[in-house]
């Protein structure tokens, strides 16, 4: 700060706690809703302050769902989730760090068309491709499996390019004296790139689990089967109880609950959440 | 394209490591985008035994159809309405952090979390609040004698749609924010106090100028979200209703191919869509390297 201004400063602060409040408050209401009981949403009003049935909520959707919504069990949803969330991270991980050694660490004949063809994958996201890409999928016959909900995915431009910049800045000489010392390039790769590649692995795995956790259209595209149904498409369903009032409270215990993981990941880890995200959209 | 100054000359390793993510590239990216191309020159008889190549024909109809007009200038007023609300607010929640000094690293942990929850999830959220009948905000509105329906009203709907993606973005647009201001010199801001220039001259002609490189950034990023990002929040929230009046071009495709299984038009669709990513992407990557030589 320049200068001190008592005025100022007190604005700064107001503006602040406006804006966690703004950006709070939907989650909180949310989460109170989910600790009431059926009757009290019939008041035609939200309650404000947290009930008393916030143990009884959440062990329903967690043991048994909603049969009738067609949604099973949360636990095996919020099990999905986490399956395929790290599936699509560490997947997407491993094969951009080999291409991106590849594409670094040798000369070969294609290595400018292998390089634009990952980066032509940045240009068509899931939802511009949807319907080409699902026949290829049920072609292959990798509908309600876990392999049809990750592979699709799995490739990744940016991971690739966030690696390939991170390689270029390793010294010429720390390979050199690698290869003086007889290391082959597996060897090299191995025990000298990634344990350097560390941090950054750390980092885009926050990024890529929040990823692979928040996608929506390509289970809800690929999954009939409750068994391999995520927990965020799932409570789209919960949720889109026809013509009837949702059961809130258990929509918003459900909701609540495919929020936390992510939300807390990103809070516990928010350093490498942060250069992440910063790195990744370079 | 940069190497290393020595490298390892096996000849077939680097094929072998490459193999992996160019075959889910090639399988799950690339060749269905060439289906797409292809089926929006066709057509398809009501029964899918015979397609025929019609040249331009899907996309002709595509641009003369008033739902696709209508969905283009819904996505046009959505995009550049989650960008600017989206932006100006996290704007100002960052010049806010930067200024505080003991407290931002609270602040910043109690802002960025919504980046982690689901666009359909934030649809909810926002679904629930502005439910006509039990949601807090039309129980609000209504006592300052508005009466909230986004069931029928579009316009309402529309509005819905922005708060809940602005709400979503924020969280983004606020880090990147943060690192550009930090990168503004404190020396500059200091010689101008010394000048005699007070906090929001400061701002305006000098920290605000030297920001434009990560709100450009930005600008490209917040359109490219809400033009394609945005597809659980519709879904959660509007689904593209009342009247079409939410739906935008990236829910158009889904609907129109897997609800009303209209193949051809969809993949015309998805080319348009395709290209607008291309722009959209040759843009951001152009303004990155000039980034770099700065």
């Amino acid at each position: 700060m320049v200068e001190n201004r008592p005025f100022l400063s007190f604005l700064t602060h107001l503006v602040l706690i406006i804006g966690v409040v703004l950006v709070a408050f939907p989650v909180y209401l949310a989460f109170v809703a989910s600790t009431h009981g059926e009757g009290d949403f019939l008041s035609g009003l939200v309650p404000l302050w947290p009930g008393p049935h916030l143990i009884e909520n959440y062990r329903l959707m967690l043991t048994e769902g909603i049969s009738t919504a067609g949604a099973p069990p949360l636990w095996i949803m919020l099990s999905n989730s986490l399956i395929i969330a790290i599936i699509i991270a560490v997947g997407k991980i491993a094969i951009s760090l080999l291409s991106a050694y590849a594409i670094v660490f040798f000369k070969f004949r294609f290595r400018l068309i292998a390089f634009w063809i990952i980066f032509i994958t940045l240009m068509l996201p899931v939802e511009v491709r949807i319907i080409p890409t699902f026949k290829v999928v049920a072609d292959l016959g990798l509908l309600n499996s876990y392999v049809g909900l990750t592979l699709p995915l799995i490739a990744s431009a940016t991971a690739t390019f966030l690696f390939r910049q991170f390689f270029l800045t390793i010294p010429d000489e720390l390979m050199e004296a690698a290869r003086v010392d007889g290391a082959g390039p597996m060897k090299f790769f191995r025990d000298i790139l990634l344990p350097l590649s560390r941090t950054n692995i750390a980092a885009l795995f926050v990024i890529l689990f929040i990823y692979g956790w928040v996608q929506y259209l390509w289970p809800m595209l690929v999954t009939t089967d409750s068994r391999y149904y995520t927990v965020v498409m799932g409570i789209k369903r919960l949720a889109a109880t026809a013509d009837a009032e949702p059961r809130w409270h258990l929509v918003m215990a459900a909701v609540t609950l495919a929020m936390l993981p992510p939300v807390l990941v990103v809070i516990f880890m928010q350093r490498l959440f942060i250069k992440g995200l910063v790195e990744t959209e370079k | 394209m940069q190497t290393k100054r020595t490298i390892f000359p096996n000849k077939l390793l680097p094929y072998i490591l490459l193999a992996p993510q160019l075959a889910v590239t090639l399988i799950f990216f690339i060749w269905p985008a060439m289906q797409a191309v292809k089926s929006s020159f066709e057509r398809e008889d009501p029964f899918g035994f015979k397609t025929t190549f019609i040249w331009f024909d899907n996309y002709k109809r595509l641009f003369a159809d008033p739902s696709y007009i209508n969905a283009a200038g819904n996505t046009f007023v959505f995009a550049i309405s989650v960008t600017v609300f989206s932006m100006s607010l996290s704007l100002l929640l960052a010049v806010a952090v930067n200024r505080v000094l003991r407290t931002n690293r609270l602040y910043t942990t109690l802002l960025v979390w919504p980046y982690a929850v689901a666009p359909v999830v934030v649809g909810i959220l926002w679904w629930f609040m502005f439910n006509p009948s039990i949601g807090i905000a039309p129980y609000l509105l209504r006592g300052l004698g508005v009466s909230w329906n986004h069931r029928i009203d579009g316009s309402q709907a529309m509005l819905l749609v922005i708060i809940a993606a602005s709400w979503k973005q924020i969280s983004y647009n606020f880090l990147f924010f943060v690192a550009g201001l930090q990168s503004v010199p404190q020396s500059l801001t200091e010689a101008a106090a010394i000048d005699g220039a007070g906090p929001f001259k400061r701002f305006w002609t000098i920290v605000f100028p030297l920001l434009s490189p990560t709100t450009f950034f930005l600008l490209i990023v917040n359109i490219n979200y809400a033009m394609f990002d945005t597809f659980g929040i519709i879904d959660a929230t509007t689904a593209g209703g009342p009247a079409q009046a939410t739906n935008i071009l990236v829910y158009k495709v889904y609907a129109d191919g897997f609800l009303g299984l209209n193949i051809g038009s969809s993949a015309a669709q998805s080319v348009v869509l395709m290209l607008i990513v291309i722009v959209l992407t040759a843009i951001q990557f152009r303004y990155v390297e000039r980034r770099v030589q700065y």
